[in-house]
Parts: C-alpha cells; sequence; structure tokens
C-alpha cells in the first residue's frame, strides 16, 4: 500500500479481475512484495500470531455457539454437554477457553514490545491507538465469553463488574440496571452478553483490519528505531517473514497445545464448576489473569468510585502515549535510562497481576499486598505521566546507526550492497 | 436487595480485612497421595474405576447425584470397561422418574411418583427429587453434585480423598464443632455437613477380594469421581502426543526452510 504497486498481471484473467475488482493486487503487495525491514526479531512475530489467535477463537466460537443454550437455567448444563456428548466438543471448548488466555499473552507481548521499541512514537500514532481500542474490545469480548459458562465465577465476576458502573454519581444505579436488563444479573443479562460475545470479535476483526492498514502505511517500526532508508533496509515480506512468522507461530501453537491438551483448566477457576448460585457468593471472586493488575489497582482503592477512576484511567492512559513520549528516538536499545524504566514498569505489571490473584487481606512474607498493589499502581501512572514525558527530555540517547543495513550486514557489506 | 447486594459486595471486597479470622480454620493441604491418572502419560485404572463405582453406587449415591454423568458412559472407551450389556444392567437397576403414561399419568393412585427402569441415554438419577428435599434430608445442607466435584474443587481427587480419610484426625481442643456438623480439618471452615460415618471400613464388599480398608475405598471412588468429571481425558491425553509430535516435527521443517530462506540476508 506504500508506494507504487509493483503487482503485474500476467494472464489474462487476472487483468480482467486486476480491471474490476483489484483484489489480487491489494493481497500482492501487502502480503508479498511488502517491503519489511530486515532487522525484525522474535518480538516482531506476535502481530501474525495474533491474527491466528483471533481466527481460532471465531472459528471454534461459531461451533461452540451451534452447541451452547444462552438460558440461565439451561448454559451451565449444556456446556457440560458439550463436553461429554458433542463429538470432540471438548476439544473445541478446551482450545477456546485457553485460547482466550493464549490470545491475552500474546496481545501483552505484541504491546511491550511495542513500548520498548517506540513503535508508537509519529508516525505510528494510529497504529498504537486502534491496537489500544482491539486490546479494550478483547478485554470486554473476553468478560462476556466468561460469563457464559453460567458458573459461580461467571455469575459473581459479572455481578460485580457491572457493578462498577454504579460507582458513577446519579445515574449510576440506572446504568448498571439497564446492562443487566433486570433488576440483578440474570438471565435477561446472559442473553446479551452472549449476543454481544458475538458481536465483538467481527469488529475486532475490522479494527484488526485498520490496525494492518495504518501498519502498511509507515511500515514496520523495527529494533533500531530508525527509519528505512534504501531498498537495502529491506526484504520483501514473502518468504522471509511468512516462514519466519510461520516457524514462531508453530512454536506458539506447540506452548498452547500443550495446555490444551495436558492441563487445559490451568487457567480456569475450580468454582466455575459450580452451577451460578446467587445465594452463595464464593470466598474470593478473582477475575480471569489477564484482567488481575487492573483488578488489584480497584481494589487497593479503598473508596469504590475511585477505584473505578483509576482502573479506567489506567487504560485511558494507554491512548495518550504517543503524546507523552517526548524522546526523539523511538528504541529503548538506545535509551539506557529509559530501559530500565521500563523493565520497572514490566515489574510492576506482573507485581499487580499477583496482588489482583491474592485475597484483599493477605499478607506475604510480612508485606501487606494491598501497598504493593498501591504502590506498583503508583509506578504505573508515573511511568506515563512523569517517566515518560521527562526521560525523553534529560537523557542522552546512544548513537543511532547509520542505517538498518549497516547494523544487520556490517559496514563493508552494506557499502557492497549499494 | 438490589441496594444491598452491591454494598455487600463491595464491604466483602475491600473491607474483609480482619473480619474472620481466616488462617486459624483455613482447609489443610490436601494428602499427598498418587492416583494412576496423573501425568502426561496418565490412564485411568479399569479396577479402581470399577470399584469405585461400587463405592459411589452403595455409598455416595444414598446423598449425592451425578447428574451429568450417563449410563452410556459406563461403556465407553476410557472409563471404567463396563460391556454394554454390563452397563444396560446397571441402568436398569435404577428406577427413573417416568415419562406420562398412556393417561398422562405421573402419579400412580397412591400418589407415588411413576418410574421406569434405566436406560443407556439415561444420566444417574439423583437421590432427591430437588434441592429442597435434598435439604430436608441433610439437616438444611445440600449434598453437591458429584459429577464434576473433582473439576470444581482445588486439589482434585486429593482433595476428595482427604476428605474421606479426614474425619478420624485429632480435633484441636478449642475448636468447637457447630451442631449437625462434623469435624475435617481438610474441609474450609473444618465443619463439614456430611456425617463422619459416611464411609466406613467394609462399606462395601468388593468382588475381587481387594480388602476394603477406608483409604482403599477413598482411593477408589476418588479415581471413579475424576473419570466422572473428566470422561475424554485418555482420548485428550493419546490425541496431545500425536499433535505435540506433529508440531515438533512441523517446527523443524519450518525451522530449516527458515534458515535457508535468510541463509545470505543476515
Amino acid at each position: 500500500m506504500s508506494g507504487p504497486s509493483t503487482y503485474n498481471p500476467k494472464s489474462g484473467l487476472e487483468k480482467w479481475i486486476d480491471q474490476r475488482l483489484p483484489l489480487p493486487r491489494l493481497l500482492h503487495d501487502t502480503v508479498h512484495t511488502f517491503p519489511t525491514p530486515r532487522n525484525l526479531n522474535i518480538w516482531y512475530t506476535f502481530g501474525g500470531i495474533l491474527t491466528f489467535c483471533l481466527g481460532v477463537q471465531i472459528l471454534t466460537g461459531i461451533v461452540l455457539a451451534m452447541h451452547y443454550v444462552a438460558n440461565a437455567g439451561l448454559a451451565f448444563n449444556s456446556v457440560e454437554s458439550i463436553m461429554r456428548d458433542v463429538n470432540y466438543g471438548w476439544l473445541i471448548r478446551y482450545i477456546h477457553a485457553n485460547g482466550a488466555s493464549m490470545f491475552f499473552l500474546a496481545v501483552y507481548i505484541h504491546m511491550f514490545r511495542g513500548l520498548y521499541y517506540g513503535s508508537y512514537k509519529a508516525p505510528r500514532e494510529l497504529i498504537w491507538i486502534l491496537g489500544v481500542l482491539i486490546y479494550l474490545l478483547m478485554m470486554a469480548t473476553a468478560f462476556f465469553g466468561y460469563v457464559l459458562p453460567w458458573g459461580q465465577m461467571s455469575f459473581w465476576g459479572a455481578t460485580v463488574i457491572t457493578n462498577l458502573f454504579s460507582a458513577i454519581p446519579v445515574i449510576g444505579g440506572h446504568i448498571a440496571t439497564w446492562l443487566w436488563g433486570d433488576f440483578a444479573v440474570g438471565d435477561a443479562t446472559l442473553n446479551r452478553f452472549f449476543s454481544l460475545h458475538y458481536l465483538l470479535p467481527f469488529i475486532i476483526a475490522g479494527v484488526v483490519g485498520l490496525h494492518i492498514w495504518a501498519l502498511h502505511v509507515p511500515g514496520n517500526n523495527n529494533p533500531l528505531g530508525i527509519d528505512v532508508k534504501s531498498p537495502q533496509d529491506t526484504v520483501p515480506f514473502h518468504p522471509y517473514y511468512t516462514v519466519k512468522d510461520a516457524f514462531y507461530l508453530c512454536l506458539f501453537v506447540l506452548f498452547f497445545a500443550a495446555f490444551v491438551f495436558y492441563s487445559p483448566d490451568f487457567f480456569g477457576n475450580p468454582d466455575n464448576y459450580i452451577p451460578a448460585n446467587p445465594l452463595v457468593t464464593p470466598p474470593d471472586i478473582v477475575p480471569e489473569w489477564y484482567l488481575l493488575p487492573y483488578y488489584a489497582m480497584l481494589r487497593s482503592i479503598p473508596d469504590k468510585l475511585m477505584g473505578v477512576i483509576v482502573m479506567g484511567g489506567a487504560i485511558v492512559t494507554l491512548f495518550l502515549i504517543p503524546w507523552l513520549d517526548t524522546s526523539r528516538v523511538r528504541s529503548c536499545r538506545f535509551r539506557p535510562l529509559m530501559k530500565q524504566f521500563f523493565w520497572g514498569f514490566v515489574v510492576a505489571c506482573v507485581l499487580l497481576g499477583y496482588c489482583g490473584a491474592q485475597s484483599v487481606d493477605a499478607v506475604k512474607f510480612g508485606v501487606p499486598m494491598v501497598w504493593v498493589a498501591r504502590i506498583a499502581s503508583i509506578y504505573y501512572y508515573a511511568f506515563f505521566w512523569l517517566i515518560l514525558p521527562i526521560v525523553g527530555l534529560i537523557e542522552t540517547p546512544k548513537k543511532l546507526p547509520a542505517s538498518i543495513a549497516q547494523s544487520v550486514l556490517g559496514d563493508s557489506a552494506a557499502a557492497a550492497a549499494e | 436487595m438490589r441496594k444491598v447486594l452491591p454494598l455487600a459486595l463491595l464491604a466483602g471486597l475491600l473491607a474483609s480485612t480482619s473480619a474472620f479470622a481466616a488462617e486459624d480454620t483455613a482447609r489443610r493441604p490436601v494428602k499427598d497421595v498418587t492416583f494412576s491418572f496423573e501425568g502426561p502419560f496418565g490412564t485411568y485404572d479399569r479396577a479402581a474405576l470399577q470399584r469405585g463405582f461400587q463405592v459411589y453406587k452403595e455409598v455416595c449415591a444414598t446423598c449425592h447425584g451425578l447428574d451429568h454423568v450417563a449410563f452410556h458412559a459406563l461403556n465407553e472407551e476410557g472409563g471404567p470397561g463396563f460391556s454394554e450389556a454390563q452397563a444396560k444392567a446397571i441402568a436398569a437397576g435404577y428406577k427413573i422418574p417416568a415419562e406420562p403414561n398412556d393417561k398422562g399419568e405421573l402419579f400412580n393412585d397412591q400418589g407415588v411418583r411413576l418410574t421406569r427402569p434405566g436406560i443407556l441415554a439415561d444420566a444417574f438419577p439423583n437421590p432427591f427429587p430437588n434441592e429442597q428435599a435434598a435439604r430436608a434430608g441433610n439437616g438444611g445442607k445440600l449434598p453437591p453434585d458429584l459429577s464434576m466435584i473433582t473439576k470444581a474443587r482445588m486439589g482434585g481427587a486429593k482433595y476428595v480423598y482427604s476428605i474421606l480419610t479426614g474425619f478420624h484426625e485429632q480435633k484441636p481442643a478449642d475448636f468447637e464443632v457447630p451442631e449437625g456438623a462434623y469435624f475435617n480439618p481438610y474441609f474450609e471452615g473444618w465443619a463439614i455437613g456430611m456425617p463422619n460415618t459416611a464411609l466406613g471400613a467394609n462399606a462395601v464388599t468388593y468382588s475381587d477380594g481387594t480388602k476394603a480398608t477406608i483409604e482403599q475405598e477413598a482411593h477408589d471412588v476418588s479415581t471413579f469421581l475424576e473419570w466422572a468429571g473428566e470422561p475424554k481425558m485418555e482420548q485428550r491425553k493419546s490425541m496431545g502426543l500425536s499433535v505435540l509430535i506433529f508440531l515438533v516435527v512441523l517446527s523443524g521443517i519450518l525451522f530449516a526452510a527458515y534458515r535457508k530462506i535468510w541463509k545470505d540476508a543476515h
């Protein structure tokens, strides 16, 4: 899409189609000849992996929806019937359930990679913003999906999360009632969540299309964070990156399959094998692991409304990163100070996730976990609102290489290539 | 109710810091027993499944349902290995609430619910007609359905084993067992509704000559309940092995292709 098209229709049929619907031209230019920096490392394979994850979730989800019954009295039993009576139903459901975790694992790696190499910086702001939008849609989809088996954690997770809206002054209670379609989480809630759970993945697919479209205008960023200057800096996407992505995707699927076949309930909560019971509250209501950092932030603040604001702000902040970073250098590879703060941020996120999984009053190693969550939350905000703007101004970056080709091939080879 | 629920939840979430002394009666770690189905190559011990089925049928089924398990599963691959005839006979031994008869009746002249013998397509009938009846017969406590009990409890089959063999541990002197409950330190809160006489030694007579100690019975029924919750485990693990081997080979081929294509590019 960037630069003139190199598509050259050979047969009469190809010419005929090209003049009417240039779809082959689009595919040729985007996945075949698309010039891609030659120095992309393993962390750049997660874009393809994520597309694969979305496809797997949609395909397995469509089959599950054929057997699932969205009814508060029947949902739990219909899921068990998928596990026992539907041919390979256990396989499809375990792929779908573990697939959600794999999807989030991949998206977190993809996002941390974007942060580390400054992939959100000009001219790629919209790629990042569309990415955060996808992430937000993924969280909503995963939340709706987790409600569907109608186990104890489904029901109580839905109750806690929808009740967050009731923290909004004046209209909060009405919003919660509107979301439930009733005066509490019940059959009406389950039905609308199922409808939305089926709808959102297709919206995600649409935004993924925009994300890739926006990516193909400036082209990929790369670990050096410098612009592509000459054709020597790039290789065609096919076969170079199709084969590299395929190899790493295969390793990812291997990891994925190990959970599906040998520890399918690893990411699950035992309480969700107990049918939903509005009269019995589980001792600890815990969301799925990928939402734990936000859950820890929410719980670390003793005021409900403030907790909701802090949690929401943590996500809103992500949209603003392109303008919070003042550095002229993209990649942390050349930002010795920022690199340390970046790893601090990774640690803060992991700590928040850990705290989110503990009970509120947990004390580990003599430290109350709620204070760990508070400090990590402060670091989360400070990282984006203080460290990112200030370090960009005061840091002296290391010297950038002259070009990607020079960095990869060495001075002489690059010169010879030119 | 609608205003109270969010508030109660919030209180539970944010302020439960020292409401109860949770450490005191937190359930003990499960006993360290081993089962044949553990590990990537583990399978169900057929004899243990059949013995465990006997324990469920003759002891547990008095109070506990197995609502999600159908009789045909007893004869399916990866299960207890009963023949189809045996599974049919087992099913026929149960009375299933009958469908309306030719006159549209569900009850006989005495007002007793009509029943028919079970068939392979039926699931194990629940010992109680409804939750209220189950509670009424058990001092207000509801005996949980056992279909997924090993998946619905942290610790799985080991937890079930620990509960069944955990009634006779020394009770701390200062712990008061509430009325109608029994001391069991492997149960959260240490006071369980299930009587300590629920499963005793020689509660069943094994036809294969195995000595029916409490430990043996508990181990067998824990194996059976693991199967009841995860009847496709053997199929899953064996398919998993083929999938992993395929993926390792495919990764090798892709790696070779990757190396060859990139040979001159960096």
